[in-house]
């Protein structure tokens, strides 16, 4: 029988081990799953090099993670946003690394570490200080710079609705990220608001296929990290 | 600012020129900010639909107080909504359509345009600011056309149209046209050239306050 949902947060983060490459899905907080989150700082892995849009907001979620001290390396292509302080004091102070990517590229070097494929080219970036360092190659007379895919040990996804097979459904603009972290991350974990019986998402309408996901956790209510910014709640 | 000159575009107005230059039936991405007005000033009779990289093609209007959702927002992350017929999709499909070209047109800020079409608007390369690009460099390599909505002057009256971009890069020989407060500008394979002026601007007050060089059609 396959059945990968787990009883709690704390079980379907207790196997990411320190120096892990994670990936959190998420656009600002449309999509990230900070409940996961909350038990990888529980839980305490350390050194890990973690891949997201952004670095979170105020002292929860992925801000969070990172002030405790848990994030030696973000890969992401927006590392400040409004409400972000964290991250943006850590980097100034030279205690965190960043590879900043574009957002078409960071995307799509996740696809392709899901799919295999080991590197592609793409126009975005040539003649930007984004490509230095980089090979450049000419295509029908248009420069190219080769990117590497991305293949990770570990995803965190939120998405609306999942069955025991790991079948995922997601929620308006905070699918983003989470379709194509599912697919490149060796052990990808869920939290989902529903949990239904198979056959009651229809096979048409699927978005994240099983095969991709290896845990998922139910999380009825969700907690709104604007919600927790506008109080001053800070995880740690 | 714009040093007080008079007789020159609102923001409104340069969103409304760029709105009437958006052909029926264009798939189009607006940038955070000032690009965001162009909106408001789509001509009644056009079906234009808007694209917002984090994964939503049919962005509606803001939603009413009290009817904002956390998990439907634009690129800004603000609240927004669909419009009847739009579709969700993830990020590798979203910048699919920006990088395949499937995009008609995209409009940005700018920090500096070059006259070469040069685009510099993610960074002013300053040592301790955080770097950030979004999806910039994206847009302007993948999307047909590219539209810039901009003031003329930097805030310290310092012409944001130069014959070479001081700033970082966000994409070489990218834009296609440019809407200032003062003008609206073609950037063609022969250089810049002037398309249409503000009431209180003329074509020598337009050179003069312009780094690079500019043309009459």
């Amino acid at each position: 029988m396959i059945n990968k949902i787990v009883n709690s947060v704390h079980e379907a983060v207790s196997d990411i081990f320190d120096g892990a490459i994670v990936l959190i899905s998420g656009f600002g907080e449309a999509g990230s799953p900070i409940e996961l989150i909350h038990a990888l700082i529980d839980h305490g892995a350390k050194n890990l090099t973690v891949v997201s849009n952004n670095t979170g907001n105020g002292h929860v979620g992925l801000a969070a993670l990172i002030e405790n001290r848990q994030v030696k390396k973000m890969i992401c292509s927006f590392p400040r946003t409004a409400d972000s302080v964290v991250f943006p004091e850590l980097y100034r102070k030279g205690e965190i690394e960043l590879e900043l990517v574009p957002q078409g590229t960071l995307a799509e070097r996740i696809r392709c570490g899901g799919a295999g494929i080991p590197a592609f080219y793409t126009p975005t970036s040539v003649g930007t200080p984004l490509e230095k360092g980089k090979e450049v190659r000419e295509f029908n007379g248009k420069k190219y710079v080769l990117e590497y895919g991305l293949k990770a040990d570990f995803a965190l996804i939120k998405c609306e609705t999942a069955d025991r097979y790991g079948n995922l459904l997601y929620n308006k603009t905070a699918r983003n990220f989470g379709p194509i972290m599912c697919m490149s991350a060796n052990s990808t974990i869920v939290q989902a608001k529903h949990i239904v019986e198979l056959g009651e998402i229809n096979p048409e309408s699927v978005v994240t296929p099983g095969i991709f996901v290896k845990k998922v956790v139910h999380i009825l209510h969700p907690v709104s990290e604007n919600k927790l910014i506008s109080e001053n709640f800070s995880y740690l | 600012m714009n040093k007080n000159v008079a007789g020159i575009w609102s923001r409104e107005q340069m969103a409304q020129k760029i709105a009437e230059d958006i052909p029926d039936g264009s798939y189009v991405n607006l940038g955070i900010g000032l690009p965001e007005l162009v909106a408001n000033y789509i001509p009644a009779d056009r079906e234009v639909i808007f694209h917002t990289e984090n994964g939503l093609l049919g962005v509606g209007p803001s939603p009413k107080p009290g009817e904002e959702d956390d998990e439907l927002i634009n690129a800004g992350k603000k609240p927004v909504t669909a419009i009847k017929g739009s579709c969700f999709f993830h990020h590798a499909d979203s910048f699919a359509m920006i990088r395949g070209g499937h995009i008609d047109i995209c409009v940005l800020g700018a920090f500096q345009i070059s006259e070469k079409g040069d685009l510099a608007n993610w960074s002013t390369g300053e040592t301790d600011a955080i770097p950030a690009v979004g999806g910039a460099m994206d847009l302007v390599a993948g999307v047909k056309t590219v539209f810039i909505i901009t003031q003329h002057f930097t805030k310290n009256g310092e012409s944001k149209i130069v014959k070479e971009c001081t700033y970082p890069l966000t994409g070489k020989r990218v834009v296609n046209r440019i809407y200032t407060d003062f003008a609206v500008i073609d950037v063609t394979d022969k250089g810049l050239y002037v398309i249409k002026m503000a009431p209180g601007i003329d074509f020598d007050f337009l050179k003069k306050n312009t780094e690079a060089e500019l043309h009459l059609y």
